[in-house]
């Protein structure tokens, strides 16, 4: 279907795709470069105590280090993009055998904690709006603002205190495995879940109270005012869609900071996702593991990035539909 | 009482914190009947319009006084009532169009929102509605009129599509709040005909807001003037324009111009002659093969509409947007396309004064910053010397030497656009570039900063490029006039030739199409003319 043949929004996507895949490159050549100044590097690290000089030197030419940089990186690339991110250096397996459970894993839980926070704060944030300046807008504002400016870690330990150890009702570590069932996959991920949550909704509420109170001032509010629309409704259907966008990239760049910026709280639950992962793979220089985190993390940020974008451009006519006509 | 009274508000009292804004103010209108409301910016007018459906800006509150619609209260209602009101009895017609429809829906999704939230009539009869009110205003297309976003339709179709919106609901009253001070004249012509005729069919009562008595004068049965909040005068329209009691009144009818051409004391000797510039930004030539002149010492007014060019011809002048091809000197020597190419000198010519002053002055410096800054670059003044020049310059934009250490938000915005008028006299230019200057401002303010304007000239030996929509200014105050029309100058010569004997087809629309004051005016235009 030619749907958005002429639009303005085929061209988008068509730029954005593309300049997204030349960061991905871009990103990757960064990760590698970084990885190849650590001190010390993966022929030492896997060597440890044993190593001779003759062990590590070996040990490099087996596993290409003793190559010029530009080398190993294109050498790397080209297998990359046939999907063989190599092996682990730490045990051995395909990297990819170890990312993709993982990944699965920190997804359930960045989706688990998404599908309840953005509709939440959304919600919360526009019943903040709409009783502007009373107590509910208050009250809300205030608790937002308590789990915001609280360390993420510390709301962890607080709801393992007093859900796991004083009440008993879920268990204090969330270690899985996929087999489980799923009341034990409920009852592990509701207290990560539930953390996140916390940590996660103060921002995506205020921006859309704020967004909502910043589209009341415009002129077609006032115009709606004049016609007789009770504030409700012109509240939810004139001043909300045009308060998506921002609304919309709050909600995406919240995905991006629940898939891959929760090391902390994978730590306190020990809970096995990427973030923990990656830590672990840069602590024994397990660099094709580093890499491949490395290049996903980024993938994944671009991606919900240019979802952001897109769907911003989509519900907005203006960006949406060609000037015609006069 | 009689039966056909429609809004009676009697001696209203507005008051935000620390101010009043309407004091003792009572209007009435009856049925098939345009009550205009004329004043300045500030004057109250918007604030009174809006209180006959009850609406006040948040902090203001009516204190004192009565507001009757169709013979109900509505000073004791409560909110849920004054929504039903407001749904059924009157319509709101806002100054910019653009603005007042929400950009996310479908025209005939807003224009029929009234009636689909009475879920009375099914889909297929509300459209059918809109449909024929987008014939009735002479909307293309009807049929698929409404299709649109608002994005995608022009100011003056937008405005129409607006007078569609007010009469859905069949109202008893319809505010109009400058409902055509955002177009240009020509389309002004068309929708100011359309209200009126809408206004006599719909038999329905009107209040018409508007800071231009001309236009007023055209639409009204009867004229209030407001000025600070207060009824200065009222009556009917005649009386009003051909025997103004009070003084203001008689200032702003004295305002509309006898017609006198301003005189000519320009020299022949050229100052700046531009040939065949071709200015645009990407794709688009927004200038096209654009030549005018004028001698030192004299007003050359470029007139024509929005989109015509004129801002871009006079940033290629200042060398902001360069010209593509063509030539621009100043005496006898050429100036480089870009500002960046030119001398020192060259650039202290040529000074730029633009619309908007709460945009061009920073509101973080006082007043001696902002003027004392090209006194220090261009002329290397500083303490006494600087200080020195710093009160000539007051002096002759007429604001006293104390307001040098104020911030632009304590001035008034002709205030404002005089301290702009210093800022570009402290580099001691020889042309004057004033980009509508005084669009912004009230009618009569306007008028004291053409004559400041005229003074500099004498005083300064200024020459200035005057660009103004305003065909009544450029008559009043320039001695060479320009029409431009989709980037092109399509007549040029001395102002009183322009208007008297225009020589091209558009220059003669434009000149028919400025209000006038005269009774009949407006029906005198035929329905095709315009």
């Amino acid at each position: 279907m030619t749907l958005f043949a002429n639009s303005p929004v085929k061209s988008f996507v068509v730029t954005r795709v593309a300049s997204g895949l030349v960061s991905i490159f871009f990103i990757s050549f960064l990760v590698f470069l970084g990885t190849s100044m650590l001190p010390g590097d993966a022929a030492n690290a896997l060597l440890g105590q044993n190593a001779t000089p003759e062990t590590v030197l070996a040990l490099r030419t087996e596993l290409g280090l003793d190559q010029p940089l530009p080398v190993r990186y294109f050498h790397w690339l080209g297998n990359a993009l046939h999907g063989d991110f190599g092996t682990s250096l730490s045990n051995s397996q395909p990297v990819i055998n170890l990312l993709v459970p993982r990944l699965i894993n920190s997804l359930i839980l960045a989706f688990s904690a998404a599908a309840i926070v953005l509709p939440l704060a959304v919600g919360v944030g526009l019943l903040a709006a709409i009783n502007r300046g009373k107590a509910i807008d208050t009250a809300t504002g205030s608790i937002s603002a308590i789990f915001l400016s609280m360390p993420s870690f510390l709301i962890g330990y607080l709801l393992v205190f007093i859900f796991a150890v004083k009440l008993g009702l879920f268990p204090p570590l969330s270690m899985v495995r996929s087999s489980a069932s799923l009341p034990t996959w409920i009852s592990a991920l509701t207290l990560p879940v539930l953390t996140l949550v916390l940590v996660a909704q103060a921002h995506v509420m205020k921006l859309t109270r704020a967004a909502v109170l910043g589209v009341m001032s415009s002129d077609y509010i006032l115009m709606a005012e004049t016609k007789g629309i009770p504030r409700n409704r012109i509240i939810l259907k004139h001043a909300l869609p045009n308060a998506l966008s921002p609304i919309v990239s709050i909600c995406m760049i919240t995905m991006a900071y629940l898939i891959v910026d929760v090391v902390v709280i994978e730590a306190v639950f020990n809970y096995p996702g990427m973030g923990k992962l990656m830590v672990d793979a840069v602590a024994y220089r397990d660099i094709p593991m580093v890499l491949a985190c490395g290049v996903l993390f980024s993938t994944i940020f671009i991606s919900l990035n240019f979802t952001a974008d897109l769907l911003a451009m989509l519900v907005n006519p203006r960006q949406r539909l060609p000037k015609k006509g006069n | 009482m009689s039966g056909n009274r429609i809004l009676s508000i009697d001696n209203l009292r507005v008051e935000a914190r620390s101010s009043v804004l309407l004091d003792d103010v009572s209007i009435h209108v009856d049925r098939g009947e345009v009550l205009g409301i004329i004043g300045e910016s500030g004057a109250g007018k918007s604030t009174l319009a809006l209180s006959s459906i009850m609406l006040f800006k948040a902090g203001c509150v009516p204190t004192a006084g009565s507001i009757e619609l169709c013979g109900q209260s509505l000073m004791e209602m409560g909110t849920a009532e004054l929504e039903t009101i407001r749904r059924t009895k009157a319509s709101y017609v806002a100054q910019s169009a653009a603005a007042a429809f929400n950009p996310f829906y479908r025209l005939e999704d807003q224009v029929t929102e009234i009636p689909a939230m009475a879920q009375k009539l099914t889909s297929a009869q509300r459209r059918r509605m809109a449909v024929e009110l987008f014939e009735e205003l002479q909307l293309p297309d009807p049929e698929n009129f409404g299709r649109r976003y608002p994005h995608q339709v022009s100011g003056g179709q937008l405005q129409r599509a607006m007078i569609a919106m007010a009469l859905i609901n069949q109202p008893d009253l319809i505010i109009f709040d400058e409902p055509t001070t955002a177009l240009d004249v020509t389309t002004q012509i068309e929708v100011l005909r359309l209200i009126k005729k809408v206004a006599r069919t719909h038999n329905c009562g009107a209040l018409y807001i508007s800071h231009d008595l001309a236009v007023v004068s055209q639409m009204a049965d009867r004229i209030v003037v407001m000025r600070n909040g207060k009824m200065v005068e009222q009556g009917t329209t005649r009386q009003l324009v051909d025997k103004p009691q009070t003084e203001y009144a008689q200032r702003l009818v004295a305002n509309q111009g006898d017609g006198t051409y301003a005189s000519s004391n320009g020299n022949d000797t050229t100052l700046l002659d531009v040939s065949n510039v071709d200015v645009g930004y990407g794709g688009v030539a927004a200038v096209k093969d654009a030549s005018i002149r004028f001698g030192s010492g004299a007003v050359l007014a470029l007139v024509g509409e929005s989109g015509s060019g004129k801002t871009t011809l006079a940033r290629s002048i200042a060398g902001l947007q360069p010209a593509r091809t063509g030539q621009i000197r100043m005496r006898d020597s050429l100036l480089a396309p870009v500002v960046e190419g030119r001398s020192f000198d060259q650039r202290r010519l040529i000074q730029y004064i633009h619309q908007l002053p709460d945009l061009a002055l920073n509101p973080r410096q006082t007043i001696r910053d902002i003027i004392g800054r090209p006194l220090t670059y261009f002329h290397g003044l500083r303490g006494g010397a600087a200080d020195q020049r710093l009160r000539e310059l007051m002096e002759s934009i007429e604001l006293p030497a104390a307001y040098l250490d104020r911030y632009p938000a304590s001035l008034s915005g002709g205030q404002k656009q005089r301290v702009c008028i210093a800022r570009s006299l402290a580099a001691k230019p020889d042309i004057l570039i004033c980009d509508e200057i005084t669009s912004a401002l009230d009618p009569l303010v306007e008028e004291s900063i053409v004559k400041l304007l005229t003074r500099l000239i004498e005083d300064e030996g200024l020459s200035i490029l005057f660009i103004t929509h305003n065909l009544g200014l450029a008559l009043r105050f320039s001695h060479m006039t320009a029409v431009m029309q989709a980037g092109r100058i399509v007549e040029q010569g001395e102002t009183r030739s322009v208007f008297e004997t225009p020589q091209s087809d558009y220059t003669r629309s434009l000149i028919r199409a400025v209000p006038q004051l005269r009774e009949g005016w407006l029906d005198g235009f035929s329905s095709n003319a315009a």
